[in-house]
Formats: structure tokens, C-alpha cells, sequence
């Protein structure tokens, strides 16, 4: 996929249902875990985000990350998020991160440093979220950089951007989201779903506005391995847990295998809904679960384009 | 204002070691509105001192501001004859200070927190951030420079909940604050427009600003 578009883009432009994950990057420079994990997602996913020191805690990089998941095959989504970079580093790594072959970026504000392991570092916020996009949307069709200069050979990634269906306010939230997808986002990935009905009332508007047939919403799922790892959940700000699932996960013979149940049982719902087209899975800490979700909802084998 | 709060005692008995005879400098303004370092604050740091560190004489001298030399001037005696001055003035007042008093070293009795307002009875909080180019006018009055920690311009991050901020529950989402803002003013239509990338030159990161007024420099 070194030229072109990415593999993500042409399942969705097919109209095929997509499936994604994600890969962590390790705390440290150890290479054969991030190719582990891309080795045994490979096939079983149509390509996996890479994180970009999420929750603020130092691992290694999205991009060196995402290109040695490529190394073996396992398309990557670069995130990049706002906090550590001003505009002049941001275009510069992705201008490298396309010279490797990467072509799906995920534009982010990124988790407060507040929340991470170096709570004492300087933040950048140069730049948020949406003009970052609105920036790579530029350089993709105008072949120019933030100043205006133009460049020669652009970056012309795949855009993506995050939705919170259950943030507030909502209807800013809703704004904000058009605004996304005016500036360039092309697929959206929504926080994890656990109200199911909240979130079908949330695409009713989003239908509504006709955002599903700008961009693609890929409906993000989180899988919660045990009651303590559900109850964390809970408790991040803009997460929508209902106590059912924590009940559920209490009293249950099994906490691994409830947690596979009430993900597929998500996935169930969700993918009925109307202008989802596809599914993220979030599996935090348990990535090894992903095949086993990806297998038991049906989703073998993935298309090849 | 600019909102200051006072250093830790020990701090700055620490900082004046084998000093005799000081100079507490409280200031007119801000820091006295703030009650870090106004001329009540200055004379309860004083007789702490005295307290605190046998040997040592506190003056007290309570210059209307630490931020215009003509009231420097007017505390020059009393600076000259001290060992040390310790300043209750913001940065800028220390710094003000060190320059009109080059021979002898000016030490900070307070922290400067930032440009705010009297939220309540003792509480204040941080409204502006100065980056030097207002764009209030786009967001209702609220500033997402400063009241958004991550001080988005085109929204709030995913983190806003109950109108709260995910750093701190003590904190006011700043998006929440301009959308119930723009919504009482019936102005909703201005949170579609997308605000641009800032040009920061403007603020900190064009260097130490100046600012000037040309037909108050032609008096000179």
C-alpha cells in the first residue's frame, strides 16, 4: 500500500462493514512487541490504530510503531494528537510517516499530560484537533504546508478524527463534529459504546445532518477484561457505563468471558444501526482477545482489495 | 489582576541566610487586591520574620506600584540602606525592582499565578493568558485560550462532562461556558465557524513584547 489508497479506504469505500483495532506501543524500545501484536492481529482486522502516548504515558512512538506493524503486514492508523507537538513538528513527522508507506492518520487533541506518568511537562496545543485536519486536507489538495508554502511531493493521508457521542455539551459536541468532517475528517472513530440507545439516538442525528454519508462513523468498542477493568472505564470522564454491565460483570461465573459476551452482544446492536460502517475494537490491556471477538462476530474472513 | 500568592515561609527565611537588615516592599495594586502582597500582607511577613530569624530587622515600605520607577524612586532611601530587598510585588515588580536597585539582590516573596479575577471570598481565578491578539468577541466573552486546558479553539475535546473539565472537576469546561454564552445571546451560529490556527507571535512565543504608544513617545 506504499502508493495510493489505504487498505481501510478501499473496504469502506466498498461499502464493506470494516473492522479495526488497536496496537499500544510498548513502555520501551522493544520492537518484537509491537510485531507480536501486529502478527497476531494480521487478517483478522482491516487495520489497527497506533497509539500515540495515550492516557499521556510515555511508550514508544505512533509512527515507528505503525511502520513496523507494516513491516509485517498489518496496516497501521497512525494517531496524532496535539499535546506534544507544535505545527512545525507535526507536518514534519508525518511527511516521514508517509515517506514509510503510512497512509491512515487519526487526528487528535490527545489525553490531558495531566493523566500520565510526566504530569510536570510543558503542553503544546499549538494547534487543536480540527485545524490539524483542516491543515493535512490542505497539503493533500492544495500540495501546500500551513504557511502556505508549497511543497512538492504532500502527504495525502486518509484522514480520521474521534466523535464522543456521549460528551457534553451535545449539541456542541454534534457541532464539533460537523465541523470535522467539513475540514477533512473522513472516517470518524466514536468513543467506546456501552448505551446502546443513547448512541442510536446520537446517529439519528447524526443521520439527520447527513454526516454518515461524508464521513465514515466506525462505532468504537471497548473489552473489559474484569470488574475492576470495567469499574476504571466508569470512571473516565465522557465514559458512559451503565451500571447493568457492572452488575453483570460482578456477578459473573467468568469476568474474561462476560466481557467477550457483553462486547459481542454490542457489537450485535450496533452494527444493525443505520450509518455505522464499521466497528473499532478497544480491547486496553487484552489485545490477544481481539481475533477471538473479531471470529465470534462473524467478521471472518476479512475482504482482501 | 495579576494574581499572586505567597511563597512558602520557610522558602524565604531560607533564601535571606546571613541577611541583617531587609526590606519588605509590598505593592499598591494587584497583589493587594489579591492579599499576596499588599501593605497588610507585608507587615504580617515583617514581624514573621523577626520572629522567625533572630538578628534580623524587616522594614516595611509600601510603594504605590512596583511596575512604574517613579515609585521606586520614592522607596530608594530605605532600599539603599537594606541588605536585601524582598519583593511582594508580581514578577514583573521584582524584576522592576532589581533594575532601579542593581547593587543589591531583590528576592520574590510571592508566586505570580496569572491574570484573574475575584471569583469569591478569597478565590481567584485565571481569565487571560495575554497572548496578544483577543479573539473574545468569537467565543462569547469566555476565552478558550485560557479557560479550555487544552486550549482548543473549535470546541471541547472529549473529556467535557456535566459541563465539567476531565483535568479537574473544579474546573469549568471553557466550551461549555461559551456554549451556554453564546446560547443565551441567541448567537449559537458562531460555534460553526472554524476558527483558524493562532498566529502566536503575538503572544510568549514572539519573544519578550513590547508594546508602544507613538504619540506618547513623541513628548520625549
Amino acid at each position: 500500500m506504499s502508493e495510493g489508497k489505504s487498505n481501510l479506504q478501499k473496504i469502506l469505500e466498498a461499502g464493506i462493514f470494516s473492522v479495526t483495532a488497536e496496537i499500544g506501543p510498548p513502555m520501551s524500545a522493544d520492537a518484537d512487541f509491537v510485531r507480536k501484536r501486529a502478527v497476531e492481529l494480521k487478517g483478522k482486522i482491516d487495520a489497527a490504530n497506533v497509539t500515540d502516548n495515550q492516557t499521556a504515558i510515555v511508550r514508544m512512538s505512533s509512527i515507528i510503531a505503525s511502520y513496523l506493524a507494516l513491516l509485517e503486514d498489518m496496516e497501521p492508523v497512525v494517531q496524532m494528537t496535539c499535546r506534544d507537538r507544535n505545527r512545525i513538528a507535526i507536518q514534519s513527522d508525518l511527511l516521514g510517516a508517509y515517506a514509510l508507506g503510512l497512509r491512515n492518520v487519526l487526528c487528535l487533541s490527545g489525553d490531558h499530560q495531566s493523566f500520565g506518568n510526566h504530569p510536570q511537562a510543558k503542553n503544546v496545543y499549538d494547534i487543536d484537533s480540527i485545524q490539524l485536519l483542516q491543515a493535512l486536507k490542505k497539503m493533500k489538495e492544495e500540495k501546500v504546508f500551513m504557511s502556505g508554502k508549497p511543497t512538492k511531493k504532500p502527504a495525502e493521508f486518509f484522514l480520521g478524527a474521534t466523535a464522543n457521542p456521549f460528551a457534553d455539551p451535545e449539541e456542541l459536541q454534534l457541532i464539533r463534529l460537523q465541523k470535522k468532517i467539513r475540514v477533512g475528517a473522513q472516517f470518524i472513530q466514536t468513543q467506546a459504546i456501552y448505551d446502546v440507545d443513547r448512541f442510536a439516538a446520537w446517529m439519528e442525528k447524526v443521520r439527520k445532518a447527513g454526516l454518515h454519508k461524508k464521513a465514515y462513523i466506525l462505532a468504537g468498542i471497548l473489552v473489559n477484561k474484569s470488574l475492576k477493568s470495567i469499574e476504571m472505564t466508569k470512571k473516565v470522564a465522557g465514559m458512559l457505563v451503565p451500571d447493568v454491565f457492572v452488575e453483570r460483570m460482578k456477578n459473573a461465573a467468568s469476568q474474561e468471558s462476560e466481557g467477550v459476551k457483553i462486547a459481542l452482544e454490542l457489537i450485535e446492536a450496533i452494527r444493525k444501526i443505520d450509518g455505522v460502517s464499521g466497528i473499532h475494537i478497544m480491547a486496553v490491556g487484552w489485545e490477544s482477545i481481539v481475533p477471538e471477538i473479531v471470529k465470534k462476530a462473524g467478521f471472518l474472513p476479512r475482504p482482501a482489495i | 489582576m495579576i494574581v499572586a500568592e505567597p511563597k512558602p515561609i520557610e522558602e524565604i527565611v531560607k533564601s535571606l541566610e546571613g541577611c541583617k537588615e531587609i526590606v519588605v516592599a509590598a505593592c499598591g495594586t494587584c497583589v493587594t487586591v489579591c492579599m499576596a502582597g499588599g501593605e497588610k500582607e507585608a507587615l504580617e511577613l515583617a514581624t514573621l520574620l523577626e520572629l522567625r530569624c533572630p538578628g534580623i530587622r524587616a522594614r516595611v515600605v509600601a510603594p504605590k506600584r512596583q511596575c512604574d520607577v517613579e515609585f521606586l524612586d520614592e522607596i530608594a532611601g530605605d532600599a539603599e540602606n537594606a541588605d536585601v530587598i524582598l519583593s511582594m510585588g508580581c514578577g514583573a515588580g521584582v524584576q522592576f525592582m532589581a533594575e532601579r536597585f542593581c547593587g543589591k539582590p531583590v528576592i520574590p516573596a510571592v508566586n505570580t499565578k496569572f491574570i484573574g479575577v475575584t471569583r469569591d471570598m478569597g478565590v481567584w481565578t485565571e481569565m487571560c493568558q495575554g497572548c496578544g491578539d483577543c479573539i473574545l468577541e468569537k467565543t462569547g466573552g469566555v476565552c478558550p485560550v485560557t479557560r479550555c486546558s487544552k486550549s482548543n479553539f473549535n470546541g471541547p475535546c472529549g473529556g467535557s462532562s456535566n459541563g465539567k473539565c476531565e483535568v479537574d472537576p473544579v474546573i469549568d469546561c471553557g466550551w461549555q461556558l461559551i456554549y451556554d454564552r453564546l446560547k443565551a445571546l441567541g448567537k449559537l451560529e458562531k460555534l460553526f465557524e472554524i476558527i483558524e490556527p493562532k498566529d502566536w507571535r503575538s503572544s510568549r512565543d514572539g519573544g519578550p513584547r513590547r508594546v508602544e504608544k507613538a504619540e506618547m513617545r513623541i513628548k520625549e
